[in-house]
């Protein structure tokens, strides 16, 4: 290894200290010179079947392989100063089995034909003891097997190519920005996933992907020692399921908020150094900015925002594990009970068309098959306001009558045992010509909120409350100043009865979430929310200020 | 090979440390063997096992350092593995933030290891499970819970003559138990270093109770209660006393960016803070509530208070803030201890004349880190109390609270029960926030 190659690969030069993983990447540091090593498809076949035949001799009626290399870079700064770069693989294996009717799961780092057979009878053996307390026996829906097939992310260009001190230059020039403009403090990050993962199942399928994720982001402090007040904004990025061209920006991809917000959204490409020079002015603004007065308002809330209040309460309630009662220690249970949508109730207003969609190109739930060998796809979840179907796995279908998988089941490594996430799930767009200008004009009394910021619902999805991270106060139809201290608590059916209008399709994008926590042990999943700019009417705002000792 | 003793840890780590030419050089070997077992609608869903061991080694040159790791043991692999360091290193930019690594230290004897809990089987868990899911047939209850179980190892050596080893077991459950119907919930968890004291059936007892005890809940007006919070409703991953040490930071308080922000500049370290009953401290050695005896750099961890009768004691220093604000570095354990009283949870109620039980605080998140404010929901039991004595369920609330606020509003503190690998006693609060209702169960 040369020093240029190091500069390449690592770019600690840039001024980096590589350090022992952080435990949220999950997995082993690594050298990152491994990175752009793949391995053989025809190994990681021979090693699947060793699995596969051992699970069977052990008595499995069915089992499938995940051999998975699960590969995280992680660029940290501060201000003038990189504080980490991690770099981390996770290689190994998962077997799960159905024997006597019940799951087992067993997995490995011994990624040889020996540990894989080794693993695979431990996963029987799991499955034969639970057996003896297993009320309801694993019904799967059918599956063809595929054959010998494989799916690419659609990048451009792969993140992990990109030497570091490309990265570490531009977190460093976003810091040198927001503290140019007022900043006190800046931490900027940049995460990159990629995930090479293979599936083999009894059913004659061998399955193997490339998947890419990329999120850069950072957090802006201005602190104001005479008053002891500080206040934040964090990035307007959204996580890809694209490569490093997402850190190229295009002006296509911007799209401005209101006149007299100084709002800006982002499609397929972030300006980080603009969002980081607004988002210092914007944190020094919120210092001064008038406290809201609780109430009921009109809300306009832009697409990084809204994403997040989908996948609380829309993409989590009609996870069917949850409603069915898997989740019920954990992540908890659903409203939208299979009773409640036999009863046709709306769940929104008609301007509500709700998509689950494991195809969208660059969003984080794209894949071309899900982690039990199922090929994906889009489909309704709520049509002019009603409910109409759940997301579901091969295990789940027969609950509600239905003969096929949804394709959204997943595991966030090889260790974990694979079960139903949340795909994609958005809101159609408006299909009448509507701006955010256009829409605010109608607006009398309320607020307008970009980006995402705290967020809480309850266990059944009812009860919301959610911040943002700039908020402005709307007047006889025009912006009137930045507003503080705001957050929405809303229930689920009553906020999204109360939308009133969804913007065009020129303002759609994608909100995304790195790191969905569901199931015991728990797993993070990628999931991407797009909408349009959108209104509801009459939502109760209450202030956050207090005062402390 | 997942959990190797001292002796064998410690071999490799020598040989690795053996084989560096670089200035400094710590290794850390770490090996984890887990199990466990998911249920829900009184059936088995999940179940499964892990084991793994890795190798991180840290060589240094001056201010550069390099880090690179195996999980193979062999003496060609682990000489690649530190000639990688080493080149590494060599390449690095100064660090501004160095610290040179540690010389010998001494450590506690830690308490973290019971020999019951590392030989768990799947049978094992197979059998909790059924007796959970048994008890709650039996009622005509639904069961949804959660075991793991698992030993890990952690052993550090590095060439300034550092050497540290640790053994820990733990046990983890979480049981809800819901009405057929779906209005009753209750909950029960524990966690334990030794397994032998583990008794699935007790505590799925403690969550039907509950569940059977919650039907038909009774709304009552947001507004301001006072409340006994059990300790499942003060700790979990988002609990409000974990957020509350994890927001200890000095670095960020005399940044100005913390509750514990002077006005003006510094910290709030010496300032009574809290109600004078409150004292939280850490202590590697509880027997209840062991942690560790050292941190990721071989500092030792030792007794600690952060919060002594109300006053804020002791901040968290890494060895760099601590180095430059003239201060001592504070090792953290990762887990803390709440002193308390004697008084059990029905005590407390007995001595209420109106207020609600809450089981468990539920999705708790920052609402503004300037007042430590956060948010969140009852969940799985909350019982409205009258004149000493449970009156009847009531539907679950959000609140918008600050831990620090809360602290100063305790009316009663009893006894301190192990959750999460830390001691907390339950407490009465007065004037706790309730802002909405739940429709939630």
């Amino acid at each position: 290894m040369n020093r240029r190659d190091f500069v390449g690969v690592t770019g600690l030069a840039a001024g980096a200290l590589w350090l022992p993983s952080l435990p949220s990447l999950g997995g082993n540091p690594v050298d990152p010179a491994r990175f752009l090593e793949g391995v053989d498809v025809a190994v990681k076949k021979r090693l699947s079947d060793a699995a596969l035949n051992a699970a069977k001799s052990a008595g499995a009626t069915y089992a499938d392989v995940r051999i998975g290399r699960y590969l995280n870079q992680g660029v940290f700064t501060r201000e003038k100063q990189v504080q980490n770069i991690v770099n981390s693989e996770s290689y190994g294996a998962g077997v799960r089995v159905i024997a006597n009717g019940t799951w087992g799961f067993a997995a490995t780092n011994q990624v040889t034909e020996a540990g894989m057979a080794k693993a695979a009878q431990l996963a029987v053996q799991i499955a034969k003891a639970n057996s003896k307390v297993q009320k309801e026996q694993v019904k799967l829906a059918p599956q063809k097997g595929y054959g010998e097939v494989s799916w690419k992310a659609p990048i451009k260009q792969n993140a992990f190519e990109v030497p570091i001190k490309d990265k570490v230059d531009l977190l460093l020039a976003t810091n040198a920005k927001a503290m140019e403009n007022g900043a006190s403090f800046v931490n900027s990050v940049l995460f990159q996933v990629n995930e090479q993962k293979y599936f083999a199942s009894t059913d004659g399928s061998y399955i193997d992907q490339d998947i890419h994720r990329i999120f850069p982001t950072f957090g802006v402090t201005v602190v104001d020692r005479s008053s002891g007040k500080f206040r934040s904004r964090q990035s307007l990025s959204s996580p890809m399921g694209m490569g490093y061209e997402y850190l190229t920006p295009k002006a296509e991809d911007k799209v401005a908020g209101p006149q007299g917000s100084d709002v800006v959204g982002y499609k397929y490409s972030y300006d980080m150094l603009e969002d980081a020079a607004r988002a210092a002015k914007q944190a020094k603004e919120k210092i001064t900015a008038k406290s809201v007065i609780p109430g009921k308002y009109d809300l306009v809330l832009d697409p990084h925002h809204l994403g997040l209040t989908i996948h609380e309460s829309v993409g989590h309630p009609l996870e069917l594990d949850r409603v069915l009662g898997y989740e019920a220690n954990y992540a908890g249970t659903s409203f939208a009970t299979m009773e409640w949508k036999a009863k046709g109730q709306p769940y929104g207003s008609k301007q509500v068309n709700i998509v689950a969609d494991k195809l969208q190109p660059g969003s984080l739930g794209a894949v071309g098959y899900d982690d039990e060998g199922v090929k994906t796809k889009q489909w309704d979840l709520i049509k002019n306001g009603i409910l109409v179907d759940y997301e579901k796995i091969r295990d789940q279908a027969h609950i509600v009558g239905q003969n096929e998988s949804d394709g959204c089941c997943y595991s966030q490594s090889w260790q974990d045992v694979q079960f139903q996430r949340m795909p994609n799930v958005s809101l159609r767009p408006g299909t009448e010509k509507m701006s955010v200008d256009q829409m605010i004009a109608g607006v009398d009394k309320g607020i307008y909120i970009a980006g995402n910021g705290s967020f809480s619902i309850d266990q059944q999805r009812y009860n919301s409350q959610f911040g943002g991270q700039v908020f402005y106060a709307i007047e006889k139809g025009k912006i009137a100043g930045m507003l503080e201290d705001v957050a929405y608590q809303t229930n689920t059916l009553e906020f999204w009865n109360s939308c009133a209008a969804v913007c065009d399709q020129s303002d759609y994008r994608f909100a995304g979430f790195f790191n969905d926590g569901k199931g015991q042990p728990s797993q993070s999943s990628a999931v991407s929310h797009g909408s349009s700019t959108t209104r509801f009417n009459g939502v109760n705002v209450i202030n956050t200020a207090r005062k402390i000792g | 090979m997942a959990i190797l003793s001292k002796d064998e840890s410690q071999a490799i780590l020598k040989k690795v440390v053996g084989f560096t030419t670089a200035d400094e050089c710590q290794a850390t070997l770490q090996g984890r063997t887990s199990g466990n077992v998911r249920y829900a609608r009184n059936s088995v869903s999940t179940a499964g096992s892990r084991d793994n061991v890795s190798l991180v080694v840290e060589a240094r040159f001056g201010k550069r350092a390099g880090v690179a790791t195996c999980n193979q043991f062999d003496d060609a692999t682990l000489r690649r593995c530190v000639q990688r360091a080493e080149e590494i290193a060599r390449l690095a930019p100064e660090d501004p933030e160095y610290m040179p690594l540690l010389g010998p230290q001494q450590y506690l004897t830690p308490v973290s290891y019971a020999a019951s809990t590392a030989g768990i089987t799947p049978d094992f868990r197979a059998q909790a499970a059924g007796d959970s899911i048994a008890l709650c047939a039996a009622k005509q209850l639904t069961a949804a819970g959660y075991l793991e179980d698992g030993a890990s190892f952690l052993a550090l050596r590095n060439n300034k003559g550092l050497e540290a080893y640790q053994q820990s077991t733990n046990l983890d459950f979480s049981v809800t138990v819901r009405t057929p119907d779906g209005t009753g919930s209750g909950y029960a968890v524990a966690d334990f270093t030794d397994a032998s004291k583990f008794n699935a059936k007790a505590l799925t007892q403690i969550a039907a109770d509950k569940a059977a005890g919650s039907r038909n809940a009774k709304a009552l007006e947001p507004g301001k209660y006072t409340v006994i919070l059990e300790p499942a409703a003060l700790v979990s991953d988002e609990g409000l006393l974990n957020n509350l040490v994890y927001n200890f930071g000095a670095r960020e308080a005399d940044e100005g960016r913390s509750f514990l922000s002077k006005k003006g500049g510094g910290n709030r370290t010496g300032e009574k803070l809290f109600d004078p009953r409150i004292t939280i401290y850490s202590d590697p050695l509880n027997a209840q509530a062991p942690g560790g005896v050292f941190d990721g750099e071989g500092l030792p961890v030792k007794r600690m208070n952060w919060v002594e009768k109300g006053v804020v004691k002791n901040l968290y220093y890494t060895r760099y803030w601590a180095q430059k604000t003239g201060k001592q570095p504070t090792a953290f354990s990762g887990n803390f201890i709440m002193e308390g009283g004697t008084q059990s949870v029905q005590d407390l109620i007995k001595s209420t004349a109106k207020g609600i039980l809450v089981t468990r605080l539920w999705y708790i998140r920052d609402v503004d880190p300037q007042t430590l404010l956060f948010t969140g929901l009852t969940r799985d039991g909350t019982f409205y109390i009258e004149n000493g004595k449970i009156k009847h369920p009531v539907k679950n609330f959000r609140f918008n609270e600050s831990p620090v606020i809360m602290l100063n509003n305790i009316e009663a503190i009893g006894k301190p029960v192990r959750l999460g690998g830390n001691l907390v006693p339950p407490l009465k609060i007065r004037d706790f926030t309730f802002t909405s209702l739940s429709d939630a169960v």
